[in-house]
């Protein structure tokens, strides 16, 4: 009878586990109901793309990663400053999970940043702070000993160094996402994230010209800080249901951060496509953007941006 | 007990191929659909899921001025040609690929930066099957400065 019991008990316990691993891949849905008509003379904000956001079964949000975060950077046509990168002494200070993971997105990024700028020390310096990061965060198979001396034979060459810590992000991501660790998963990328935002924002100064390319640039993360806020709701609970508290607290952390970009205004126009005049098969999307933001606005940008970094490396 | 043991053998063994068809799905989006952004760099992030036969997936993100996309969307091998489309914010389709033979990869870049939507379909197979078909499919951006 008692062996009955137990059995049953295992069984029950099993199935538990069981329906608990499944949520993760099933917990997706957001309702959001609406949808408007709109023409194509008019403007939409950030927001408007979300509208129908209830009919699909699996929803993903896509930040820029530390390496396009760097690159479009780097695009602006902004120097090189190693002043701004997260110190490497700064790692023995995190020693919690939510501290960890901001501060791998961060380094991830300064990494990315040094690299682009054929930085062969520091690159090598900041891929060894990531990989000590990843393996203290039980991701040890995102950066070997294989890939630090890929990097190493590899510094001159550009393309292969950027294949390398696509590479290793990928590891990472990938590991968190396939072990129930969502929430940290979103976590590096939002430290990721900030990094490029603080970096950029740093470099813009304190009064920059009018039709600045940085500052356009910094503008226009509004778009993504929207996806931002949508990933960080969809993974406030826990596959368990519970709160996560890491994400609470970023949310609120983050709350500085909306203010500033709700203080500028981005808006697109609808998208036609048309074919690109120098590479036939790459397709040209026109559309139509616009970009007001004041000095004020921008300063209070800066400011947001610098007190969530600060907190973030401290 | 003892004969009750298989029910738990099968149990387990239901729990551990959830956690390694995830994965597969790792080393499916690694080793064949990152091969499809070539020559693109890969931005590095990690978007996959098993999907079954009738599914749909959407994936929101911001492409940005000065630099041109690789956006690359594959299945296992077990589901049919993946469906993809890619719509803007006024909900125009601004890319199918079902217009496009079907084609696995679709290449871009922007006058001015948009966030916009993928929508993924995996179609229902037309040959008949006791159950629908489930399998990996991996979106995966790569990326090049213009």
């Amino acid at each position: 009878m008692q062996q009955n019991y137990l059995l049953f008990r295992i069984i029950g316990l099993l199935l538990i586990t069981g329906v608990l691993l499944a949520i993760p891949s099933c917990r997706s849905d957001r309702s959001r109901q609406g949808g408007r008509e709109v023409s194509l003379g008019d403007f939409l904000t950030e927001e408007d793309i979300f509208d129908d956001i209830d009919k699909a079964k699996k929803i993903f949000y896509s930040l820029p990663s530390p390496l396009e975060t760097a690159m479009l950077l780097k695009s602006t046509g902004i120097d090189y400053d190693e002043m701004l990168l997260n110190d490497l002494s700064s790692v023995e200070r995190y020693s919690t999970s939510k501290s960890k993971a901001l501060n791998l997105g961060i380094y991830t990024t300064d990494l990315s940043f040094a690299s682009l700028f054929d930085q062969a020390q520091t690159s090598l310096n900041y891929m060894d702070v990531t990989r000590r990061l990843a393996t203290e965060m039980g991701i040890d198979d995102a950066i070997d000993d294989e890939t630090l001396r890929r990097l190493e034979q590899n510094l001159d060459n550009r393309e292969v160094v950027m294949d390398i810590i696509s590479e290793t992000f990928f590891n990472s991501s990938s590991y968190l996402k396939e072990n129930d660790q969502q929430q940290i998963a979103a976590i590096v990328l939002v430290g990721g994230w900030i990094e490029g935002l603080y970096i950029g924002s740093q470099m813009a100064g304190e009064e920059p010209p009018e039709d600045n390319k940085l500052v356009e640039r910094l503008a226009e993360q509004k778009l993504s800080f929207s996806i931002v806020e949508r990933m960080l709701e969809d993974n406030r609970l826990d596959p368990s249901g519970q709160e996560n508290r890491d994400i609470a607290e970023l949310i609120d952390e983050l709350q500085g951060l909306k203010a500033a970009y709700d203080n500028i205004e981005v808006q697109t126009s609808a998208v036609t496509v048309g074919e690109q005049e120098d590479t036939a098969e790459v397709a040209m999307l026109r559309s139509r953007t616009i970009i007001n933001v004041t000095p004020e606005a921008f300063r209070d940008l800066q400011s947001a941006v610098r007190s969530i970094r600060t907190n973030f490396v401290q | 007990m003892r004969k009750y043991l298989p029910i738990i053998i099968a149990l387990a063994s239901l729990i551990l191929l959830s956690q390694s068809v995830d994965a597969q799905c790792k080393g499916f989006a690694k080793k064949l659909c990152k091969l499809e952004l070539a020559p693109y760099i890969h931005d590095g992030n990690y978007h996959a899921a098993i999907l079954t036969e009738g599914e749909e997936a959407e994936l929101y993100k911001t492409f940005y001025t000065g630099q041109r996309y690789r956006i690359a969307i594959c299945g296992a091998e077990a589901l049919p040609p993946i469906e993809f489309q890619i719509v803007d914010a006024y909900k125009n389709v601004i890319f199918d690929n079902t217009e496009h033979d079907m084609a696995p990869t679709w290449d871009f870049s922007l006058e001015s930066s948009q966030q916009l939507k993928v929508i993924v379909n995996v179609p229902v197979s037309s040959v008949q099957a006791e159950f629908p078909n489930s399998g990996c499919v991996a979106i995966m951006f790569g990326f090049q400065e213009e």
